[in-house]
C-alpha cells in the first residue's frame, strides 16, 4: 500500500471536526435559537437577568476561589518539602501522593463522605466548607505535582548564590525560589480553578449541589431544554477560554503533562 | 529543631488527610457496620455481595470494558494522527494541535452536554447503542494519546523512515517496523492515561450512556443518594479492592522501571 505520513492523520482530523468542533457550533446555534429555529438573544438576556443564575455564577467562583487557595496553601509546603529533601526515594514518595488520583473519585468522595458525616453528625450544617473540602480532597495531587515537579528542576545554585550574595534564608526563598516555581503554580491552579467551578458531582455527593455552574448544565440537561442548557455551556466556555488566555504561555507545560501522563 | 519537625510533619498531616478516609472505609468494609464509626463484628459480607450481585459485576465489567475498548480506540486514532500531523505543513500541525487542546482544557460537563445536543438531539442517534458513550470518551481520551505521541516523534530521527523507503520498505512496512517501535512508550503511556481517564469520567457517561448502563462513577453517585445499605456497604468494600489493585500497579510500575534503569546503567 502506498500512502505518505501525512494522510494518516486524515481520520484523526475528520474525528476533532465532528466531535470536537461540530458540537461547540451545534452549542452556539442552539444557544442563540428558540424552539422553533429562530434567531433570539433571550438565553443571553436571560441568563444576564436571572438572579439565580447569577448568584450560582458567584457562589461556583467563590467556592472555586477557595478551593484553589486551600490546595495551593496545602500543595505549595509539601512539594517545597519534598524537592528540597535530601532522601534518595524523592519519587516513591511523591508517588504516594499522588496515587489517591488512581482510586475512582466516587469512591473516595464516598469515603470522605463517611468520614464528615460522622464528624459533622448532619452534612446540611457547613454546606460551603463542605464543598471545598470535598473538591479539595479530590483535587490537590493534581496541586502538588506540578508544583513539585517544577521545583525539583530548580538550579539550586541560584539559591546558594542568593545566600552568597548575602540573602537570608527568607529572602533567598521569597526573591529566587518562590518567583521561579510561578510556573509550577499556574499550571496547578489552572488544573484545579476550572474543575473546581464545574464539577457539581462532588458537591452532589455531599448534598449541595444546587449553586454550582456545572449543575445548571444538568438541570437544563434533565429538563431536556437544549437552548437554555446551551447557553450556560457557552457562558462556562467562555470563563473558560478568558482563564486559558490569561495563563496561557506562563506554564510550565512539561510539569503539566508529566502531572498527566504520571 | 522546630524546622525539622515541621519539615516532617507538613507531609504526614497532608498524607492522613489523603488517606484516612480510604484506609477508615477499607477497614469498616470488612465489618457488619452501616456507617463508619461503630461495628459489632467482622465479616466479609460486602465481599459477597459485591461478587454475587449480578447489578455489581455487569456495572463493574461494563466500565472495565468501556475503558479499554475506548481506550484502544483512542491509542489507534490518536497516534496515527500525531503521526499525521507531525509530518504535514506547519499550519495543518497548528491547527490540529490547537483543535486536539480544546477537550484537554473544555469542562467535561460543557463536553459531554455538546457531544449529547449533537449526537443525540441532531443526529437521532440512540443512546441505547452505545454509539454516544464509545464516541464521548474516545473524544475524551484520544486527544492526551497525542500529546504523549508527539514529543517520541520529536525525539525521534525522521531520516531513519526515509532510509527505511530507500532500502525498499513499502510505507506500511517502514510505519510498523520503524516509526511505531520508536514511539511504542509514547503510545502506551496515552493508552494507560486514556484507561485511568475514562474509569474516572462521570460527565460524558452521565450525558451519553444508556438509561440502563452504569459506569462506576454514574453508579457510585446514583448509590450515594439512595438508601440501599447493603449495595451502598458494598461499593466499600470496591473501594478497598481498588485501592489494592492500586497499590499493585504502582509497586509493578516503580520495581519494573528500576529494573530498566539498571540495565541501561550496566550498558553504558
Amino acid at each position: 500500500m502506498r500512502f505518505s505520513r501525512k494522510t494518516l492523520g486524515i481520520p484523526y482530523g475528520v474525528f476533532l471536526l465532528l466531535f470536537v468542533v461540530a458540537p461547540l457550533l451545534v452549542l452556539f446555534y442552539y444557544a442563540f435559537t428558540n424552539g422553533q429555529g429562530q434567531f433570539t438573544l433571550e438565553n443571553l438576556t436571560g441568563f444576564f437577568t436571572d438572579p439565580n443564575t447569577l448568584g450560582t455564577l458567584a457562589y461556583s467562583f467563590a467556592v472555586a476561589l477557595a478551593t484553589t487557595l486551600l490546595c495551593l496553601l496545602i500543595a505549595y509546603p509539601v512539594a517545597y518539602i519534598l524537592s528540597t529533601s535530601k532522601l534518595k526515594s524523592k519519587s516513591v514518595i511523591i508517588m504516594i501522593f499522588v496515587m489517591p488520583m488512581w482510586i475512582n473519585f466516587s469512591l473516595r468522595i464516598t469515603a470522605l463522605k463517611e468520614i464528615l458525616t460522622m464528624i459533622e453528625g448532619n452534612l446540611a450544617f457547613y454546606p460551603f466548607l463542605n464543598s471545598v473540602l470535598g473538591m479539595t480532597y479530590d483535587f490537590l495531587p493534581f496541586m502538588i505535582l506540578p508544583i513539585y515537579n517544577t521545583i525539583v528542576k530548580l538550579d539550586g545554585s541560584l539559591n546558594e548564590a542568593a545566600r552568597d550574595l548575602g540573602a537570608n534564608e527568607r529572602g533567598a526563598f521569597l526573591r529566587v525560589t518562590l518567583p521561579l516555581s510561578m510556573p509550577g503554580i499556574i499550571s496547578g491552579v489552572s488544573m484545579v480553578f476550572l474543575p473546581a467551578m464545574t464539577n457539581y458531582v462532588v458537591l452532589d455527593m455531599l448534598y449541595n449541589s444546587t449553586y454550582i455552574m456545572g449543575s445548571l448544565i444538568g438541570s437544563y440537561f434533565n429538563a431536556y431544554n437544549w437552548h437554555g442548557g446551551s447557553m450556560i455551556a457557552l457562558v462556562l466556555l467562555g470563563i473558560i477560554c478568558v482563564f486559558t488566555l490569561l495563563t496561557d504561555g506562563k506554564e510550565d507545560e512539561n510539569a503539566r503533562t508529566g502531572g498527566a501522563l504520571l | 529543631m522546630t524546622k525539622k519537625i515541621v519539615r516532617c510533619a507538613v507531609p504526614v498531616l497532608v498524607l492522613l488527610f489523603l488517606y484516612v478516609p480510604i484506609l477508615m472505609l477499607a477497614f469498616y468494609s470488612f465489618t457488619d457496620a452501616t456507617q463508619i464509626g461503630s461495628f459489632r463484628l467482622f465479616t466479609l459480607k460486602n465481599y459477597e455481595t459485591l461478587f454475587t450481585t449480578e447489578e455489581l459485576r455487569n456495572m463493574i465489567i461494563g466500565t472495565v470494558l468501556l475503558a479499554l475498548g475506548a481506550a484502544l480506540i483512542a491509542t489507534i486514532l490518536g497516534t496515527l494522527g500525531a503521526i499525521g500531523s507531525f509530518y504535514s505543513k506547519k499550519r495543518i500541525t497548528a491547527a490540529m494541535d490547537t483543535v486536539n487542546q480544546i477537550p484537554v482544557i473544555n469542562a467535561d460537563v460543557v463536553t459531554g452536554f455538546s457531544l449529547c445536543v449533537l449526537l443525540v438531539v441532531v443526529f437521532g442517534i440512540a443512546k441505547d447503542t452505545y454509539i454516544p458513550l464509545v464516541l464521548g470518551h474516545v473524544t475524551l481520551c484520544a486527544p492526551f494519546v497525542y500529546l504523549s505521541v508527539i514529543p517520541k516523534l520529536k525525539q525521534m530521527d525522521s531520516s531513519l523512515y526515509e532510509a527505511a523507503l530507500d532500502l525498499g520498505a513499502t510505507p506500511s512496512k517502514a510505519l510498523f517496523k520503524v516509526v511505531i517501535p520508536q514511539i511504542l512508550s509514547g503510545m502506551i503511556a496515552g493508552f494507560s492515561l486514556a484507561v485511568t481517564l475514562s474509569l474516572d469520567d462521570y460527565f460524558i457517561a452521565t450525558y451519553t450512556k444508556p438509561a440502563t448502563f452504569d459506569t462506576i462513577s454514574t453508579y457510585v453517585v446514583n448509590a450515594t443518594k439512595g438508601s440501599q445499605t447493603q449495595i451502598k456497604t458494598a461499593l466499600w468494600a470496591l473501594s478497598t479492592l481498588i485501592f489494592l489493585l492500586v497499590i499493585v500497579i504502582v509497586l509493578v510500575m516503580n520495581i519494573s522501571s528500576r529494573r530498566s534503569v539498571k540495565k541501561e546503567e550496566e550498558r553504558a
